[in-house]
């Protein structure tokens, strides 16, 4: 079991590139509900990326020198919180391992002591207490592989989701399989990834939730991506996202 | 009885041609969900005390790791120990050379006749094949093996080789291809149908051939768990014992099987122990009533010692052959065995294959994995696949590898595709540039390479015209 710091006085946020990109709301929403707990978030303007998409591509040269840069913006000793499962477990588990045995390895390794997911942040460190103002909805929750099972976090989210009194989940039955997505994967095998997503959306109609959340906006993309594209009506939502509207009542 | 063997003409492998084929096959789907359901649900209620397997696994590792350290020194061992015994040790680099000893063997007793338990290492000799090819009858005797034989098939998973199967499919085969059989698709007769077969052929067998599940080079003891009893008729009904074995599979000591054993059973089938276990450290004594007159043990290596001296490479050679990763594995329970090509399927197949065959052909499948770090999770012996598969997809671009037939992708623009990605992410100015490129022309990018593999499924992902980065800028967030 890890060791959880008292609540800081700052912190930093590490926004993660598809975030950036395509889930900015989510982001925004991760940090207002850190500023919310009295957190004075940073946000490193120079950050990018992880490296993971590349480190699992096969190019783990490219994927030290991202990595080495992000360990220079966020040198200051304050802990480092992710809005993604499996950007964390790169910063946190992968991290020391790419650098071998290089000087910058201890480095690294101090840097992955201060990595934090985002609702594992949330439950152990700053303890946050929701009032959810929303209308009764029944949601279902994807746990992300990373999450799951490098950085042992999903029973952190399901508690963020439990104090939505208003929200009832229902788990799915094969919660942890994966998704499909696996970055490249899901360009390069196309067809096994398909089949993957397709059994995930079936699992999920099970469910009869209106909404899926998540915590990895890889598999959100893949996953709503896949479940538009059948035009099956159920949204998908990051979590950080879906608990600031609940607790602003829209 | 008709029996025949994989066919003759090989193809060139072709990774997605398989996968397509497979994914089309919604009864291969469909059985693969069933078995696996059951297969993982056995494991995990034997397995259910975390902390205790945890702290087995870690033993499993530990033996495993200290064998391989000293793996000459523990096949010196084991030859000597074995040939005290009475066991006669023949040693083969190739393939062809562990085949050409079987020959040998059987030529000295003028034996036409094998039967044979169940044994990936004779899979990877391709040796059924082989000794057709020299007018030898060689007949599978597990279950499994035995349906999939009389269809021509190889086997489909390294534990349950007939899992892509389900029994209205056997049915239909016993019907079909064994003489005056009625159709029937009731278990128990299906099992009496084989048994009733198997039976007369074990008496008449005059050698029989068994894998090793492992070899303590303490004693000179070869180890065969097996649940149907069919390993023990073919170690002890025929006159002569022929057991291959890849060369990974010594262990140091006696007091190493019992923790190995367990993990292997519970992983494989979720069982505490499997109905039969046999070990094997002689051939008959003076004036004992049964057991094989010679027993021969023929130590394969094909490629295991290149394995060996790369500490990160060498943990693949920790595998005992359980199949707990194939049966965890989202896309092995897709695509199911075959698709995969070669003899070890799976997550352990995606890390062996190429290092046994070479990347050239083969950098196809450490590709087909999502690194959900499923196989990882339960793997007996903590291999770390998904970290062995990293790696062999960088021996796939890197010029100085050193798995055979590294580099092959070398010359792809996916290389300089990274190397601009690494270029971007060092750079704010590019990133930023780059970012808002993504929200302003996503939409209107033509639906080609990556894209149009994206969105043959899925609808394509929305950028966002305003990033986070800007966002956070705008809304005051500290940058400090």
């Amino acid at each position: 079991m890890r060791q959880y710091p008292p609540k800081p006085e700052k912190a930093y946020f590490f926004g993660t590139c598809l975030v950036d990109m395509a889930y900015p709301k989510a982001g925004m929403a991760a940090i207002r509900l850190m500023q919310r707990e009295g957190v004075r978030v940073i946000f490193p303007p120079e950050q990018s990326c992880c490296g993971q998409p590349a480190y699992n591509s096969g190019f783990p040269a490219e994927a030290r020198q991202v990595a080495e840069k992000q360990m220079e913006i966020f040198d200051k000793p304050y802990p480092i919180v992710v809005p993604s499962g499996s950007c964390a477990g790169m910063m946190r588990h992968h991290y020391p391992k790419i650098f071998g045995n290089s000087p910058l390895r201890a480095r690294a390794e101090a840097f992955s002591e201060r990595v934090f997911e985002w609702s594992e942040f949330l439950v152990h460190v700053l303890d946050i207490q929701l009032e959810d103002r929303g209308a009764p909805m029944t949601v279902t929750w994807h746990s992300s592989c990373h999450a799951a099972r490098e950085m042992g976090v999903i029973g952190d989210s399901k508690a963020l989701i439990r104090k939505l009194k208003n929200v009832t989940l229902v788990e799915l039955e094969n919660e942890h399989q994966c998704c499909g997505f696996g970055g490249t994967f899901s360009v390069k095998q196309p067809e096994i990834s398909e089949a993957m997503v397709e059994d995930k959306i079936e699992d999920i109609q099970q469910t009869g939730a209106a909404a899926l959340l998540g915590g990895d906006c890889g598999c959100l993309m893949n996953i709503t991506g896949a479940m538009a594209h059948r035009r099956i009506p159920i949204t998908g939502h990051h979590l950080a996202e879906f608990i600031w509207e609940r607790i602003h009542g829209d | 009885m008709e029996t025949k063997d994989t066919k003759r003409v090989e193809k060139p492998f072709d990774f997605k041609a398989n996968v397509i084929k497979a994914l089309g096959n919604r009864q291969l789907r469909s059985n693969l969900k069933f078995a696996m359901g059951s297969m993982t649900a056995k494991r995990k209620a034997l397995f259910s005390d975390t902390a205790a397997f945890e702290a087995l696994r870690a033993r499993g590792n530990a033996i495993r790791r200290r064998a391989l350290l000293q793996l000459p020194e523990l096949l010196e061992q084991l030859e000597r120990k074995c040939t005290e015994n009475g066991i006669t040790v023949h040693w083969a680099e190739t393939t062809d050379a562990a085949n050409e000893i079987v020959l040998g063997i059987l030529r000295d007793h003028g034996a036409t006749r094998v039967v044979k338990g169940k044994s990936m290492v004779s899979e990877e000799m391709h040796l059924n094949r082989f000794l057709g090819d020299h007018g030898i009858e060689s007949l599978e005797t597990d279950l499994g093996e035995f349906i999939i034989q009389l269809d021509g098939e190889t086997p489909s998973h390294i534990i349950v080789p007939a899992i892509h199967k389900n029994k209205q499919e056997i049915a239909r085969t016993f019907h079909e291809k064994l003489p005056d059989t009625p159709y029937t698709e009731v278990v128990e007769e299906l099992n009496a149908i084989a048994r009733k077969t198997l039976r007369k052929k074990f008496y008449e067998g005059e050698v029989g051939l068994s894998g090793v599940n492992m070899a303590v080079a303490e004693t000179g003891t070869l180890c065969l768990v097996e649940n149907e009893g069919n390993g023990r008729m073919c170690t002890t009904v025929p006159p002569v014992h022929i057991a291959v074995m890849g060369i990974e599979k010594v262990v140091e000591k006696l007091s190493d099987v019992p923790p190995l054993l367990r993990l292997l059973t519970g992983s494989a089938t979720g069982q505490l122990v499997t109905t039969y276990v046999n070990m094997i450290t002689s051939p008959r004594k003076p004036g004992e009533k049964d057991g094989p007159r010679e027993v021969h043990l023929i130590l394969l290596d094909n490629g295991r010692s290149t394995i060996l001296p790369d500490e990160k490479l060498r943990q693949t050679l920790q595998c005992i052959r359980c199949g707990t990763c194939l049966n965890h594995c989202p896309v092995y329970t897709r695509i199911g065995g075959h698709a995969y090509g070669f003899v070890y399927p799976g997550p352990i197949g995606k890390i062996l294959t190429p290092q046994m065959e070479g990347l050239d052909r083969t950098s196809a499948i450490p590709t087909a994995s999502t690194l959900c770090n499923a196989c990882e999770e339960v793997c007996p012996v903590q291999i770390p696949i998904p970290d062995l598969i990293r790696r062999l997809r960088n021996e796939s671009y890197d010029p100085d590898g050193s798995v055979c037939g590294h580099g092959v992708k070398r010359n792809l623009a996916e290389t300089a595709v990274w190397k601009a990605w690494a270029l971007v992410n060092r750079h704010r100015a590019l990133n930023a540039v780059g970012t808002r490129m993504a929200g302003i022309f996503g939409p209107m990018l033509p639906r080609i390479g990556p894209l149009a593999e994206w969105t043959r499924s899925r609808n394509r992902p929305e950028f966002a015209r305003k990033s986070l980065h800007d966002m956070a800028r705008e809304e005051g967030i500290s940058d400090e």
